[in-house]
C-alpha cells in the first residue's frame, strides 16, 4: 500500500514538473494578499490590479496569488512556496511582510520582489507606495465645505505617520475654507472591524460631526453616515454602493499601472530594485468621482486635484505649524520633504486633541 | 440628553451579539463541555444569515439560516468532542479555523451586496416620550430576544428539573450516569443550543448591527463571548451585567476619544478588557473557596455501557 502511495506520489510529482516544462515560456508573476479578495478594500484593490495585468499581458505571464497570508513567520513560508512554484517576479502587499520578504530575497537572489508601503530594499527587492496624503487634502477641501456644522469626524486605525499626515493633510486643507474647522478623532485601533468602525462613526456623528472620513478598511461607517443622513468618504476602493446619496469622493488604490509597467521591465530585462513613491501624478491611486455635493465644491476638488498632479500645489506647503504653535523645520525647501512625511508624528495647529503616545 | 439616549441605543446594539453568544455557551459550558469554536460558529452564523436575508429579502429567515448553521457546525463539534471523545479545546480551536475559511467561501457571492437592516420598533407615542423612549419601545427584535433568552434560560437552570439534569451533567457526569441520565445526548442538545446561539449572534451582525457581509466580520466577538461565560461565573443575571458592562465601556471609550479626554486610545481600546479582569479578580476575592465553574466542564465522558 505504502509503495503504491509513494509511486503515485512520484507520477504526481513528475505530472507537475512536466507541466511546469510546458509553462516555462512566460514569466510566472506571484502575489501575497493580506485579506481574502472580497474584502472590498486593501486587497481586493490589490486583486483588481493583477486582473488588469494579466488582461493587458496574459499571453506573456502566468500569475498565482495567495490570499489570506497572515504577517510573520508565516508570510515567509508562503513566499517561499511562489518562489519554489517558478515565480520570478513576487508582489508581497502588505507592510507587515517587509521582513520576511527581505529575508527570501537574500536567500534567493536571482528572483525579483516587490513590496508594498515598506522601507526596506535589496539589489532584487523593490518597494512601492502611494502619496494617498494629496488624496486627504482633497477630501479636506471637500469636508469644509460641505460639513454645516464645521465638525469633521475621523476615523483613525493606528496612530502611525501614514494615518497621522492623512489626519493633518486634511486640516490644513479645511482651514484653506474655514479656519475655524473642527475635527473628532477617534481612533478604532483595528484596521478592520466592521461593528466597531460603525460604532465609532455614531460616536462621532452624535457628537455632532456631519461629515465621517475613515482611515479603516470596512464600508460600514459609510452605512452608518448614510442612515443618519450625513457624508462620508470612502476608503481603498468605490464604497458608493454603500451609501449612493452619501460618498462625496473615495481615495482608490490603483496599482494596476504599476503592476503592468514592473512586469514589463521584468520581460524586458530591465527591472531594478526602485523605490516608487508615486502620488496622483504617476497614478498609483485615483480619486473615486466627485458626487453628492455641488457643482462649486467640485470645481474646488477638481482643481486642487489639478494643481497637485501638475506640482503646483503641495499639500505640506512650508510653514507647517505644530500643535505648540512653532513652524515645523522645512527641509524640502517650499515644503516638507518626503522624509518628514513618512515619519510623521505630530498634530498640526487647529487639531484640539492630543497624538496617542506624544 | 439626546446624546446619552443615543449612548445607551449604540450600547444595547454594541452588547446584544455578545450576550446571545454567551447565553447559549453558558448553556453548553453548563452540561460540562467547553466549545471554544464559537467564533467559527458566529462567523458561519453571519454568512449564511446574510445569505438567507438578500435570497429571501426576510430578515426573520435570515436569523432561521444563521441559527440552524449555528446548530450544523456545533453538532460537528458534538461529533467529535462527545461521539468520538476528542479533546473539547482542540477540537474548539479546529471549528473556529474550519468556521473562518467556510464562512468565507459562503459568503464569497455576497460581498458588496448591502440589505435593508431589520426593522424597529415603533409604538406611536411611547417610542417619542424622550430619552427612555427608543430605549425601551425603539429596539429592534434581536435585543428583546435576547433578554428574553437570558430570562428563559434562568429560569430553565433554576427551576426546572431538566434545568437540574443539565447542571448535574457538568458537575458530576459520573453521578448523572449512574443515577440513569443520557449524559451524552443531554451534552449534545446543550452543544446545539450554543450552536443555535452562536449562529444567531452571529447573524445579527449583518441583519442588523452592519447589514453587509464581510468575510471576518465578527471580528473576535465569539472569544469576548467565551470571556463572558467566566466572567458571569456560569450565572444568567450576571452575564446581562456583564455584556451590558463590556458594551458601555466599548461605546464610551469611543465618546471619551471623541470629547478628547486625552487619554492613550490604545489604553481606552484595552479598557473593556481591564475592566473584565478587574471585576472577575473582585468576584473570585469576594468568593471563599473553590471555583464556580462547572466541575465537570471540559473532561471527556465516555459512559461504561
Amino acid at each position: 500500500m505504502r509503495k503504491s502511495l509513494l509511486a503515485l506520489a512520484a507520477g504526481l510529482l513528475l505530472a507537475g514538473s512536466v507541466s511546469a516544462a510546458s509553462a516555462a515560456d512566460k514569466l510566472k508573476v506571484g502575489f501575497i494578499y493580506l485579506g481574502p479578495v472580497g474584502d472590498l478594500g486593501w486587497t481586493y484593490q490589490h486583486e483588481l490590479a493583477r486582473q488588469a495585468l494579466v488582461k493587458e499581458l496574459g499571453d506573456k505571464i502566468e500569475t498565482t496569488f495567495l490570499e489570506n497570508v497572515p504577517e510573520g513567520p508565516d508570510a515567509e513560508r508562503s513566499i517561499e512556496q511562489l518562489v519554489r512554484a517558478g515565480n520570478k517576479l513576487i508582489f508581497t502587499t502588505s507592510f507587515g511582510y517587509m521582513d520576511p520578504t527581505l529575508k527570501v530575497a537574500k536567500k534567493y537572489p536571482n528572483v525579483h520582489f516587490e513590496h508594498a508601503t515598506g522601507y526596506k530594499r535589496n539589489p532584487n527587492m523593490s518597494t512601492y507606495s502611494a502619496k494617498w496624503y494629496q488624496g486627504r487634502y482633497i477630501q479636506g477641501l471637500i469636508a469644509a465645505k460641505m460639513s454645516k456644522s464645521g465638525v469633521l469626524g475621523y476615523i483613525g486605525s493606528f496612530p502611525i505617520p501614514e494615518v497621522v499626515s492623512g489626519i493633518n493633510a486634511t486640516i490644513l486643507a479645511a482651514q484653506t475654507i474655514n479656519p475655524n474647522i473642527k475635527v473628532k478623532i477617534i481612533w478604532a485601533n483595528t484596521w478592520f472591524d466592521p461593528g466597531k468602525e460603525a460604532d465609532a462613526a455614531k460616536a462621532l456623528i452624535d457628537q455632532g460631526a456631519d461629515v465621517i472620513m475613515q482611515h479603516t478598511d470596512s464600508p460600514a461607517a459609510m452605512q452608518i453616515a448614510s442612515e443618519r443622513g450625513k457624508l462620508a468618504f470612502g476608503q481603498d476602493s468605490e464604497m458608493i454602493k454603500f451609501g449612493p446619496k452619501t460618498q462625496l469622493t473615495s481615495i482608490l488604490d490603483t496599482w494596476g499601472p504599476y503592476y503592468i509597467a514592473r512586469v514589463k521591465a521584468e520581460l524586458d530585462g530591465t527591472w531594478k530594485s526602485e523605490d516608487s513613491w508615486g502620488g496622483l501624478d504617476s497614478h498609483m491611486f485615483a480619486m473615486a468621482p466627485y458626487t453628492n455635493m455641488p457643482d462649486d465644491v467640485k470645481k474646488i476638488a477638481e482643481d486642487a486635484q489639478a494643481a497637485i498632479t501638475a506640482g503646483k500645489l503641495h499639500p505640506f506647503k512650508c510653514p507647517v505649524v505644530g500643535q505648540d504653535g512653532k513652524p515645523v523645520e522645512c527641509k524640502g525647501g517650499a515644503n516638507l520633504d518626503d522624509g518628514q512625511i513618512l515619519g510623521m508624528n505630530f498634530y498640526v495647529k487647529g487639531i484640539d486633541d492630543k497624538l496617542p503616545g506624544k | 440628553m439626546e446624546l446619552i439616549e443615543a449612548i445607551i441605543l449604540a450600547v444595547l446594539a454594541a452588547s446584544t451579539p455578545l450576550l446571545i453568544a454567551a447565553t447559549g455557551e453558558l448553556v453548553t459550558e453548563r452540561s460540562g463541555v467547553l466549545n471554544l469554536g464559537v467564533e467559527g460558529m458566529m462567523i458561519v452564523g453571519a454568512a449564511c444569515g446574510f445569505a438567507g436575508a438578500w435570497l429571501t429579502g426576510s430578515i426573520f429567515i435570515g436569523a432561521l439560516f444563521g441559527i440552524v448553521a449555528g446548530t450544523l457546525m456545533s453538532l460537528v463539534f458534538a461529533l467529535m468532542a462527545l461521539g468520538l471523545a476528542v479533546n473539547q479545546v482542540a477540537t474548539g480551536l479546529a471549528l473556529t479555523i474550519l468556521g473562518v475559511g467556510l464562512s468565507g467561501l459562503i459568503g464569497a457571492g455576497f460581498v458588496g451586496e448591502r440589505i435593508t437592516p431589520a426593522a424597529h420598533l415603533y409604538i406611536p407615542g411611547l417610542t417619542d416620550i424622550p430619552l427612555i423612549g427608543r430605549v425601551l419601545f425603539g429596539e429592534d427584535a434581536f435585543v428583546y430576544f435576547s433578554l428574553a433568552l437570558v430570562a428563559g434560560i434562568w429560569w430553565f437552570l433554576y427551576r426546572t428539573r431538566p434545568g437540574l439534569i443539565l447542571r448535574a451533567c457538568g458537575d458530576n457526569h459520573v453521578s448523572a450516569h449512574a443515577l440513569g441520565y443520557p449524559v451524552l445526548r443531554i451534552r449534545t442538545f446543550a452543544v446545539m443550543f450554543g450552536g443555535a446561539c452562536a449562529g444567531l449572534a452571529g447573524a445579527y451582525l449583518p441583519l442588523a448591527y452592519t447589514p453587509f457581509f464581510i468575510p471576518g466580520m465578527t471580528a473576535g466577538r465569539g472569544w469576548i463571548a467565551l470571556a463572558l461565560v467566566v466572567f458571569s461565573s456560569w450565572r444568567p443575571g450576571r452575564l446581562v451585567v456583564g455584556a451590558y458592562l463590556f458594551g458601555a465601556v466599548t461605546i464610551l471609550q469611543l465618546h471619551a476619544q471623541g470629547w478628547g479626554v486625552g487619554i492613550p486610545s490604545q489604553l481606552m481600546s484595552a479598557l473593556p478588557y481591564l475592566a473584565t479582569v478587574i471585576v472577575l479578580v473582585l468576584l473570585s476575592r469576594a468568593r471563599t473557596g473553590g471555583s464556580t465553574a462547572p466541575a465537570a466542564l471540559g473532561t471527556v465522558f465516555v459512559p461504561d455501557r
